[in-house]
């Protein structure tokens, strides 16, 4: 066959690449493997009931990867084929891990991208029917935003002194012990956090469902999250830093907040950020805790107070289109705000690198 | 102003004030030892909240488990209101790790060739944007996943299933009875907690695949390794024990998924082998769908199961932790 490279006699006079390197294939010759699988694909297709474009998609690449291992098993040997082999693979399992994002991203933008505008940001469900339209999530904004922030509040502190506890002062069995139960708690399921505020707070304080229960909640999810990754950024300071500032005689503590903090910031800061995003998006415990409201409450400490998760969950399980397009215009919201979040932790680790 | 340079000692004195002993710890700064408790005060915190997690938890168990006029584990049915009073959570059980295995089988190959995709294939300078673009996946809620999955996945996996059971049906995890719509089914499950639990894994991964010494990969380069070579050699070695406790973290993130299972799967309380057929649940989403309706009874044998999830997850935090430690003090002894 003329488009495999075979070694050519006369080659290796003029320099030794071609002997040393031994056959490589073609550079068309992979192109033409796809324009065949393709064509077999189509062939398959009528003989087997494969449907839909998922269905072709997977088999020609299926068909793609054999006859690209056999061409290569042919003219470049065992090594070289199962190395293109696990190449096409790994890229293959990438573009599928891309898969599900870029889906959820479509969907939600092209069902939900329809009912934003200002009545639907700023208005919230109250008086509004199942088949009514209209309406908007700004109950559910007020208190994500709310939830969100009081979280932020009680965990922050209690979790960066966990980890400057941890890289600054642990040792022995107590700093192994913590280090574990933080890992643990990484691994508390939300709605197993949700039970247990529920059992505290409903249960045996007898207080009501708020806005405020749901805090706690996330608040427990978000610590092992801020815990691990400030731990990780003072992990990161260099000890020389540290010992310079010994040196000149400052204390530990002032060390910690003057040197070790400051210089791990803005990792911390995007870590945080990351921490937000996620207890964001929490819907398990609020379910059990928020309690169910349509109307805007401003006070997360008394009364019942949405979630833009709960409104999703709330409105996907109803029957009617009307509701099911609200619940997607909600999850547009709920992930443009954590997008942006996750986006800006992102930029803020980039530009404080660069500085 | 003297000619003479006073001793050196004095010079030193003048400059800086004694130096305080180094190890003795007696003459402790108070500042320090205000923040020393504060840190020590707020990591014995997070382990009171374990504790009390734990403890009242189960203080609200006890009551639901005498209650129960069967098998607390191996009773299927779940009707803790009525009288008398029966409920087990072997099908919950059963949902939970069936549902979390097929995540698992689909999540943890893709992840680990995301990974080193990411870490040994991608360009430079496409690296970390690619990797962010994989983190963002986690960062998708999983009330939109669920949202996705009811009204998205479930419709276009109908076909995929289909040909599952007419070509593979023999297999029994494949097998349907006659009937099956193929919507809501574990599969359907068990395909959205793999998407959620893909970039957990895979970042893990990738952390640990980033952190192979590049001695190691470059002395397989010297040998005339193909890069499918260093990675079998150099990379997957090293990277092991992280792909391990990776899998194990997203299997313990799959373990407690609640509101996409309560979303995707129709739920009923059947222990079957059958993936194709809509039924099962798990005890996350089943706390989600129960709590609403339950009496005082009810609420007590949710937190129950709630607990056992509670304990499940404890243990595959520990066996993952326990392979990494001694994974580790291995690749310490072989490298």
């Amino acid at each position: 066959m003329s488009i495999l490279k075979t070694p050519v006699p006369g080659a290796s006079t003029l320099s030794g690449t071609s002997t040393l390197s031994g056959a490589r294939l073609r550079r068309g010759t992979l192109a033409l493997v796809a324009v065949g699988a393709i064509a077999v694909t189509g062939l398959l297709e009528t003989f087997t009931p494969v449907s839909g474009w998922a269905g072709s998609v997977l088999m020609a690449a299926a068909v793609y990867l054999v006859g690209q291992t056999v061409i290569s098993f042919l003219v470049e040997g065992r090594r070289h084929a199962l190395d293109r082999l696990v190449t096409t693979a790994v890229y293959a399992a990438f573009a599928l891990a891309m898969l599900p994002l870029g889906a959820v991203l479509f969907k939600v933008v092209q069902r939900g991208g329809g009912l934003i505008n200002g009545t639907f940001l700023t208005h919230s469900l109250r008086n509004i029917g199942p088949t009514d339209t209209g309406g908007g999530v700004y109950h559910g904004i007020v208190g994500t935003l709310e939830q969100a922030a009081l979280a932020s509040l009680i965990s922050i502190p209690l979790a960066m002194l966990t980890a400057i506890y941890l890289v600054e002062y642990g040792r022995g069995w107590f700093a192994r012990l913590v280090t574990f139960f933080v890992d643990v708690m990484t691994g508390v399921p939300s709605i197993v956090a949700g039970l247990f505020i529920f059992t505290v707070w409903v249960l045996m304080l007898g207080l009501n469902r708020s806005g405020f229960a749901a805090t706690l909640a996330l608040t427990i999810l978000m610590i092992p999250i801020v815990v691990r990754s400030t731990e990780e950024m003072l992990k990161l300071v260099p000890d020389s830093l540290r010992e310079a500032s010994y040196a000149l005689g400052v204390p530990k503590w002032r060390t910690i907040l003057k040197v070790v903090v400051p210089t791990a910031v803005p990792g911390i800061v995007t870590g945080i950020m990351l921490g937000v995003a996620r207890v964001m998006g929490e819907t398990a415990p609020l379910l059990l805790l928020n309690g169910f409201t349509s109307s805007i409450n401003f006070d997360p400490f008394s009364g019942p107070q949405a979630a833009l998760p709960l409104i999703v969950w709330d409105q996907a399980g109803r029957p009617n289109p009307q509701s099911i397009t609200r619940a997607w215009g909600s999850a547009l919201v709920l992930i443009v705000m954590v997008l942006l979040l996750n986006l800006g932790a992102r930029a803020l680790a980039r530009l404080s690198r660069t500085r | 102003m003297s000619d003479e340079q006073p001793p050196i000692e004095e010079v030193l004195a003048t400059l800086a004030p004694a130096p305080a002993p180094l190890s003795t710890g007696r003459s402790v700064r108070p500042g320090d030892r205000i923040f020393a408790v504060l840190s020590g005060g707020a990591s014995l915190t997070l382990l009171l909240i374990i504790a009390l997690i734990a403890a009242f938890l189960l203080y609200r168990s006890i009551p639901a488990v005498r209650a129960d006029t069967t098998n607390f584990l191996t009773t299927s049915a779940w009707f803790p209101d009525s009288t008398p009073s029966t409920f087990g959570i072997a099908a919950l059980a059963w949902g939970t790790l069936l549902s979390s295995l097929i995540a698992l089988v689909l999540a943890v190959p893709v992840a680990v060739g995301t990974a080193l995709f990411i870490a040994h294939f991608a360009p430079r300078r496409l690296a970390q944007p690619l990797a962010y673009l994989v983190d963002l996946l986690a960062a998708v809620p999983s009330v939109i996943y669920g949202l996705w999955g009811l009204f998205f996945l479930v419709p276009q996996m109908v076909g995929l299933q289909t040909w599952l059971a007419d070509h593979l049906g023999w297999f029994p995890l494949f097998s349907v009875g006659s009937g099956s719509t193929f919507k809501q089914t574990m599969l359907n499950a068990g395909v959205v907690l793999a998407v959620m639990i893909l970039p957990i894994i895979s970042a893990v991964t990738r952390e640990v695949f980033l952190q192979v010494p590049r001695d190691h990969v470059e002395a397989a380069q010297a040998l005339g390794a193909t890069r499918w070579e260093v990675i079998r050699l150099a990379v997957l070695p090293f990277g092991r024990p992280g792909i391990i406790s990776a899998s194990m973290l997203g299997l313990g993130r799959a373990l407690g998924e609640t509101v996409a299972i309560a979303l995707v799967l129709s739920t009923n309380y059947v222990i079957s082998w059958k993936i194709l057929e809509p039924g099962g649940n798990t005890f996350a989403a089943n706390i989600a769908l129960q709590y609403g309706y339950a009496a005082d009874l009810g609420t007590n044998a949710l937190i129950a199961s709630g607990l056992v999830l509670f304990v499940i997850t404890l243990v595959v935090n520990i066996v993952a932790r326990g392979v990494i430690a001694r994974r580790r003090e291995f690749a310490g002894a072989a490298g």
